[in-house]
């Protein structure tokens, strides 16, 4: 018999975690134990996609949404009118092992509002991560929240289980965070944040000289902040995410579009979500993280905003024109991943391929190149002579331009 | 069909990998420098030509596969294979073409993208890699009465000889059967070992959803928490079915419990 108070809590706090954006179930490696249920090899798998395309990878679940705290940008607020419900550590358990056996999901990631005090919150959640990987040998991906506040005995414990831990910054400034999160503050999210960033490196250390001793976090840590809600621009924004990943040595930050979900006061009415910003914030963040670019080749005080109009990697190269043509047979790949529409694995394949023959355009077109971006900004062997690279703008106007007007352009500027 | 040059020769193989191979050692055995490679069911008889017709030798196909990895390395032998199964029609002569100019060069020619074969085989290999990924993420089990985790698939490619390895090591404890309901045969797990396994009837296990009859009491339960789960985490506020369809293609849906 289907229990439907469990379908009931099911869909009451899986529709309040979703608005936590992270689902990755990668970067962590655990083998599995004899007799026991799952794995992580390091490469995540997405389940299934939600219709707003984010990837389902996880069983995303909060403990509870019954919640002592008052941010104004959660639908989980105290003064919020929702309903509300509580699993019991055993039904979390249940359904993560059996969604999990049906190949549903990669593993559980658990969060919670704060109901009594943080740390009887967070002393639930390392339970139901204990009792998965003792008494049920669970190895699939366990993604817990640290809770802001709580002591380092019960964050080192939820290491000790996880996968990875995520401590949220929120608002990406203290100024904005303690006007919408009274509750809140810096500190008491730092705090969590430095413990595991030590305990992480510490642990590893441990482990190459005693390999029986055990893995902590594994899949490191990470946080998330949501994006317009507050005045913070981009600048801001991205400078702190990059002091996160060298200070915090984060694996991920991730930005969440501010969704209108809530009528306090407190946030702005927006009519919608600022995905296109979200978009580009990302595209910038992995600028930071894969292309060797640092945070103020990406956004400076001339520039705070990212463009909304064109990606970051092509807006650095409209603003360093002396940079360009690139030559992909002989520049070194640090120059060939700077070149817009050439990505990561692009830029090996050309690096790679030149020791055979020299590269034509057709060879880059193959081999995944987007040459609609890419052909401003390089030469091959073909000595194409169509570059603009001394003329940012007109380039930049080409760019924007619906694909049926571009013959006309071409032309003009073959001889302009 | 074929446009019969002087000295094309057509070599006929069994349809399978090893007899592909073997063809391949035939046509370096009998000097033949220009050799169309057909599988056996896609010959049509040509009036001009006598073709020759290979039997699959395992010691010959082994011989080949050596010379590739002592050439192109590990990476070559599993490129060439995964390849294979793709089971486009030009690519038992691209494997042909690519072996014959592994042989040649002195270097490894595995990373040169500006060949056309190359390429060309490196971006089937990229397909095989995302429908083996969206078969670790699309298989569905369903629980019968008798303990068996039980899903079927119809992948575009034949990749199901790529999977066990995957599961094995994910679901170690519990008796499962990934079945190709395309292909007609299906991959089962003891908790000891994988075996392929191909049914006379199979009449009842190609059935998506199977009855309730064969299934777990708690089975249909699970189908719809499942269900109601995926429901729920969607935003509908940044709904955009076109990244969704991007992601999870229609042509997957029949298998996927939530998308039914």
């Amino acid at each position: 018999m289907l229990n439907e108070r469990v379908k009931e809590k099911l869909e009451i706090l899986s529709d309040a975690a979703k608005y936590d954006v992270s689902c990755s179930s990668s970067g962590s490696k655990r083998k599995n134990t004899k007799g026991g249920l799952g794995n992580s090899n390091g490469m995540g798998i997405c389940h299934s996609y939600t219709e707003d395309g984010r990837c389902v990878s996880l069983l995303k679940i909060l403990l509870t949404n019954h919640c002592v705290f008052d941010c104004a940008y959660c639908v989980s607020r105290k003064s919020n009118d929702v309903k509300r419900a509580a699993f019991t550590v055993k039904e979390v358990v249940d359904l993560t092992i059996n969604f999990y056996r049906r190949n549903y999901i990669e593993g559980l990631f658990l969060s919670s509002g704060i109901f009594k005090d943080v740390d009887y919150t967070m002393e639930r959640l390392v339970r139901i991560a204990k009792e998965l990987r003792t008494t049920h040998k669970f190895n699939g991906y366990i993604h817990l929240k640290a809770i802001p506040g709580a002591s380092d005995e019960l964050i080192h414990e939820a290491g000790l289980y996880a996968d990875r831990l995520s401590v949220n910054l929120e608002i990406p400034s203290e100024m904005s965070l303690k006007k919408v999160a009274p509750e809140k503050n810096y500190a008491d999210a730092y705090k969590p944040m430095n413990y595991l960033k030590s305990a992480i490196v510490g642990m590893k250390e441990e482990k190459k000289l005693l390999k029986s001793s055990p893995q902590f976090a594994p899949g490191g840590q990470s946080t998330q902040m949501v994006i317009g809600a507050t005045p913070e621009n981009d600048l801001q924004v991205l400078t702190l995410a990059d002091s996160l990943y060298s200070q915090q040595s984060l694996k991920r930050v991730y930005y969440s579009g501010y969704i209108p979900i809530s009528a306090d006061r407190r946030v702005p009415a927006l009519r919608s979500a600022p995905l296109r910003r979200e978009n580009r914030l990302y595209q910038a963040d992995w600028l930071m993280r894969f292309y060797g670019f640092s945070v103020d080749e990406i956004v400076d005080e001339q520039h705070p905003e990212l463009d909304l109009d064109i990606d970051p990697k092509t807006a650095y190269a409209l603003r360093h024109p002396e940079m360009f043509p690139v030559d992909i047979n002989t520049a070194p790949i640090e120059l060939i991943l700077r070149v817009p529409g050439v990505g990561v694995k692009s830029a090996r394949k050309i690096v790679a391929a030149r020791r055979f023959a020299k590269l034509r355009m057709d060879n880059l077109k193959k081999i995944g190149v987007v040459l609609k971006r890419a052909r401003w900004f390089i030469t091959s062997l073909d000595r194409d002579f169509k570059h603009l690279n001394l003329y940012p703008e007109l380039v930049r106007k080409q760019l924007l331009m619906p694909a049926t007007n571009k013959v006309a352009i071409n032309q003009l500027n073959l001889f302009g | 069909m074929i446009q019969v040059q002087p000295d094309l020769r057509a070599l006929i193989f069994d349809g399978s990998y090893e007899g592909l191979l073997t063809a391949i050692f035939e046509s370096y055995r009998l000097k033949i420098s220009s050799a169309q490679f057909v599988a056996e069911d896609d010959w049509n008889g040509s009036l001009f030509e006598q073709p020759i017709v290979i039997e699959t030798d395992h010691v010959k196909a082994d011989r080949v596969v050596a010379g590739v990895r002592k050439k192109c390395g590990k990476k070559g032998v599993q490129l060439l294979y995964r390849t294979f199964l793709s089971e486009f029609p030009d690519v038992p002569q691209q494997i042909a073409t690519f072996i014959r100019s592994a042989m040649a060069s002195k270097l490894s020619i595995i990373e040169n993208y500006g060949d056309d074969t190359v390429l060309r085989l490196h971006q089937l290999n990229k397909k095989i890699g995302r429908e083996v990924h969206r078969m670790h993420a699309f298989v569905r089990f369903q629980l019968t009465r008798d303990d068996l985790y039980y899903a079927v698939i119809e992948p575009d490619f034949n990749v199901l000889p790529l999977l066990p390895s995957h599961f094995e090591k994910r679901y170690p404890a519990q008796r499962w059967l990934i079945y190709d309901a395309k292909r007609r045969y299906g991959i089962y797990y003891d908790m000891r070992k994988v075996e392929f396994i191909t049914f006379a009837d199979d009449h009842r296990l190609s059935l998506r959803q199977l009855s309730s009859d064969l299934l777990d009491d708690a089975e249909p339960d699970y189908q719809v928490l499942w269900k109601s789960y995926f429901d729920s985490v969607n935003i509908p506020e940044r709904k955009n079915m076109k990244l969704h369809l991007q992601h999870v293609q229609k042509r997957y849906w029949k298998n996927l419990s939530e998308k039914r």
